[in-house]
């Protein structure tokens, strides 16, 4: 009896479930985003201390969610990768990067934008955002040394050690700049406990992009097997025309 | 045993004679450092203030310069390949080259970092904690360096690269390193952050290894 992730080693296999999968993921995603924006733009009472702007919550607390469980995702696929030599482990890690830092990304920009308002700055120099900033930084430096090595395999397999080096320093990383901050300045408690009336919206942000995040994952892991498909085409193709302009050449 | 020696003996040996590296890094440390007093202005009290970061700013840059070379010119002249089959396993090779590298760049820039304190102004009492920092938290930037070094080992234009992946990485050591320095004036003493400093230095010298093991095996097949 194989496990799943076991049938899943196969790219064909995968290439179908995922085939079948996908629409599914994207109208779910789809339409619970529609209900989690209606919510949070016209269901949801604006904050009696924050006002209006209370609303960029419901698309921040998503994209950090997201920059941290994209993290752990390619953490557990370079696990997979170089533990059980799972072929898709790579490609899922190599599609993952890239939205990672994007929703990374994301969270400080609409993090920023909701200083501005609130603490009457864009930028300051909090744990939490720090912690953000450094993990965006991660992100950017398994992207990097991915992209400078030309051997697709090793530049995996390097990748692959790199995030779980990442992975293992992030508590010691955290922890750190919490200590840094509290040093500085008294740790400000933003996140005070959350009303039912924006618990529902919030909940279903999150679930919307999660769900997004999967949908795009997928579409990803698609273009990159097919990107190999197309390339072992091309080698074979060139080795072929080798073989006749060879045997051309022997006649 | 005889053969970690060696190893150790050889690696030194070559930082020596091909010179160059350390003084280059000693250099560089110095230039940093005496460049913030004209960008940030001469007054005094700001720069005592602002002694230890920078400090340690320049201190990882300047060590940063050196890296690259752990593995590369072993890499290519084949020694990596030898020493890969030899008897000694590959985490110790690794372990060694990154003390063969706090040996000749994190203890001469320990060293001078108090010299350059005083074109800082820093206070003359934060000495000994600074001296006791650079030396304790130097290592954690050699052992996470050699896995940086391995994993870029291959790359064109490695050194950046090598950058962005090791100084995120680097922000325990800086923190602890500069916290220890400015909390040895205040009534609390620079016990704790200097202790936090020393566990995280011991971390890498065991996970660093491993993990740049791990990378070298992947690149010589």
């Amino acid at each position: 009896m194989q496990t799943l992730t076991q049938r899943l080693a196969n790219p064909t296999r995968f290439m179908e479930l995922s085939a079948r999968l996908l629409p599914w993921f994207v109208a779910a995603s789809a339409i619970l985003l529609v209900y989690g924006l209606y919510l949070s733009f016209f269901d949801s009472p604006p904050d009696y201390q924050q006002g209006e702007t209370v609303r960029i919550m419901y698309i921040h607390v998503p994209c950090a969610w997201l920059s941290m469980m994209i993290y752990g995702l390619i953490a557990l696929s370079s696990f997979g990768l170089l533990v059980f030599r799972h072929p898709l482990a790579d490609v899922s890690a190599k599609a993952a990067a890239p939205l990672g830092a994007a929703f990374t990304f994301l969270a400080l920009v609409t993090g920023s934008l909701w200083g501005k308002p609130m603490w009457g700055t864009y930028w300051v120099w909090d744990a939490r955002l720090t912690s953000v900033l450094l993990l965006f930084f991660l992100y950017l430096g398994l992207i990097a040394l991915r992209s400078a090595l030309e051997d697709e395999g090793a530049a995996a397999k390097l990748t692959a050690v790199l995030a779980l080096v990442g992975v293992t320093l992030l508590p010691i990383i955290k922890f750190s700049v919490n200590w840094w901050n509290t040093l500085h300045q008294p740790s400000t408690d933003f996140g005070a406990t959350v009303d039912p009336s924006m618990r529902l919206p919030l909940l279903v942000m999150a679930l919307a992009f999660t769900l997004m995040f999967f949908a795009m994952h997928l579409k990803a892991m698609r273009n990159e097997i097919l990107r190999r498909r197309a390339k072992a085409l091309r080698t074979q193709i060139i080795m072929g025309r080798d073989r006749l302009a060879a045997q051309g050449a022997a006649e | 045993m005889t053969g970690v020696w060696a190893l150790l003996h050889r690696d030194l040996r070559l930082a020596v004679r091909e010179g160059g590296a350390i003084g280059t890094a000693l250099g560089f440390f110095l230039i940093v450092v005496s460049l913030m007093p004209l960008g940030l202005g001469p007054d005094l009290n700001l720069l005592a203030r602002i002694a230890a970061g920078v400090l340690w700013i320049a201190l990882l840059l300047a060590a940063l310069l050196s890296l690259n070379r752990i593995f590369e010119a072993d890499y290519e002249d084949g020694t990596l390949d030898v020493l890969a089959t030899g008897p000694l396993p590959l985490e110790l090779v690794s372990a060694i080259k990154a003390l063969a590298h706090w040996i000749t760049t994190g203890i001469p820039l320990a060293i001078l970092a108090p010299v350059l304190g005083i074109l800082l102004n820093l206070d003359l009492n934060a000495y000994p904690v600074l001296v006791g920092t650079t030396l304790v938290g130097t290592p954690a930037v050699s052992f996470l360096g050699a896995v940086g070094a391995a994993l870029t080992m291959k790359t064109r234009r490695g050194g950046l690269l090598l950058a962005l992946i090791v100084l995120p990485l680097y922000v325990p050591t800086l923190i602890f390193g500069i916290s220890a320095v400015s909390a040895s004036a205040g009534p609390s003493g620079a016990g704790s952050s200097f202790l936090i400093l020393a566990a995280v230095s011991l971390v890498t010298m065991v996970l660093g290894p491993v993990a740049a093991a791990a990378a070298l095996r992947i690149q010589i097949q």
